[in-house]
């Protein structure tokens, strides 16, 4: 396999969680996703039920990897910093220890220093969170203690999915 | 590279359609989305020309069910076939797990799939895939089409390696899902056996 697998347990999550609703509360802003580089979503706070996170998720993902492609085409390792204003809504999106994507929403109770200002503190402390949980998920992998569920999985297991 | 999620007790995977221009990809999606449930299915994204043809991808989020306490989720991408977007489907296989390829059984579509197969095996081997090792399926496509070459030729060259291949018509959905069945079923064998 080309990179490691992504795995999320509750103790990251939480901690992860609690990083997010507070860059929320300090950022003012209106809903916070994280999203993984292949498009999956991680976690979403604030107002997350207005959206279609998993079509937010994906396009995002998109949206970054082809400014990484534009990137690499002038010489830049990558644009970590996207910023869309909107005539309501503005997003900022940037890429959180190099694997995730952090995108913030935000109206014009907030503004862009503020959450760029906010969003630097955050994305330290989550790059540690995800540095951490990378380095769990292989000491599992190499000690072979990891809770996967799918060796048990049969092929009925399997066919029952698509009844 | 799939996601597996212990908090929200969930595992995501990432199939790729891939195949050259006009084989079909969107229409299999199109054919997925119409005939799943609502409560099984997201909004499908097509980011298309004015023509319809797909510009960067199609994508359509499935949630097939649970295996033993773990939603299923599986994440549908099209790539576009045509030559010159090349630099977008090389990003759209970033994380693959699954990738079903697509052949235009039409003769003169021949050279087309053969240089799109070889584009797959390309740009994955850039990735750092190994397209001889990860889950991947043939769909042999238009077979209404009086034009279709026989499975036994498109077989011999398209598929040296047997892996599984289906005939269908994407357009009334024949052979569609026992694609993205097949392909699904790999995807979870193969995370089986990296457990
Ligand atoms: N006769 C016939 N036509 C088909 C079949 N499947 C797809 N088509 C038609 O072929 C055309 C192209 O299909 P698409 O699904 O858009 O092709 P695509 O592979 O997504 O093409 P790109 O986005 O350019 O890569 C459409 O007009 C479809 O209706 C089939 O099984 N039989
Ligand atoms: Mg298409």
């Amino acid at each position: 396999m080309a990179s490691p697998q992504m795995v999320m347990y509750d103790e990251e999550f939480r901690q992860i969680n609690i990083v997010i609703e507070k860059l929320l509360r300090e950022a003012n802003a209106k809903v916070i996703f994280l999203v993984d580089k292949n498009g999956q979503l991680i976690s979403g706070v604030g107002e997350v039920e207005r959206f279609d996170t998993t079509s937010l998720a994906s396009l995002t993902a998109g949206n970054i990897a082809a400014t990484g492609g534009l990137a690499k085409l002038i010489g830049e390792k990558e644009f970590s910093i996207l910023f869309h204003e909107g005539e309501k809504d503005n997003l900022h999106i940037s890429i959180v220890g190099g694997r995730v994507i952090l995108v913030v929403l935000f109206d014009n109770r907030s503004s862009l220093g503020l959450v760029r200002l906010r969003v630097k503190k955050a994305s330290d402390e989550l790059t540690v969170i995800f540095d951490g949980l990378m380095q769990k998920a292989e000491e599992k992998e190499k000690s072979g203690t990891t809770d996967f569920p799918f060796a048990e999985i049969t092929d009925d297991d399997i066919d029952n999915l698509f009844s | 590279m799939s996601f597996i999620n212990y908090a929200s007790r969930e595992i995501n995977c990432k199939i790729v359609y891939y195949g050259p221009g006009l084989c079909g990809k969107t229409t299999n999606l199109q054919y997925v989305y119409q005939k799943t449930a609502a409560d099984a299915k997201g909004k499908m994204i097509s980011l298309a020309t004015e023509t319809e043809r797909t510009l960067f991808f199609d994508f359509l989020p499935l949630a097939l069910g649970e295996i033993r306490g773990f939603k299923t989720r599986f994440h549908l991408y099209t790539v576009p076939g045509q030559v010159f977007y090349d630099a977008s489907r090389k990003l759209i296989l970033k994380g693959v797990d699954g990738v079903v390829f697509v052949a235009d059984s039409q003769e003169e579509r021949y050279d087309a799939n053969i240089e799109s197969l070889d584009n797959l095996r390309y740009n994955l081997t850039e990735q750092g895939y190994d397209l001889d090792k990860i889950p991947y399926i043939i769909q042999y496509n238009k077979r209404d089409l009086p034009n279709a070459m026989p499975v036994d030729e498109l077989r011999r060259d398209l598929n040296p390696t047997g892996v599984p291949d289906f005939e269908a018509c994407a357009a009334t959905g024949e052979g569609v899902f026992e694609t993205l069945k097949a392909v699904a079923k790999l995807i979870l064998i193969d995370l089986k056996k990296g457990s």
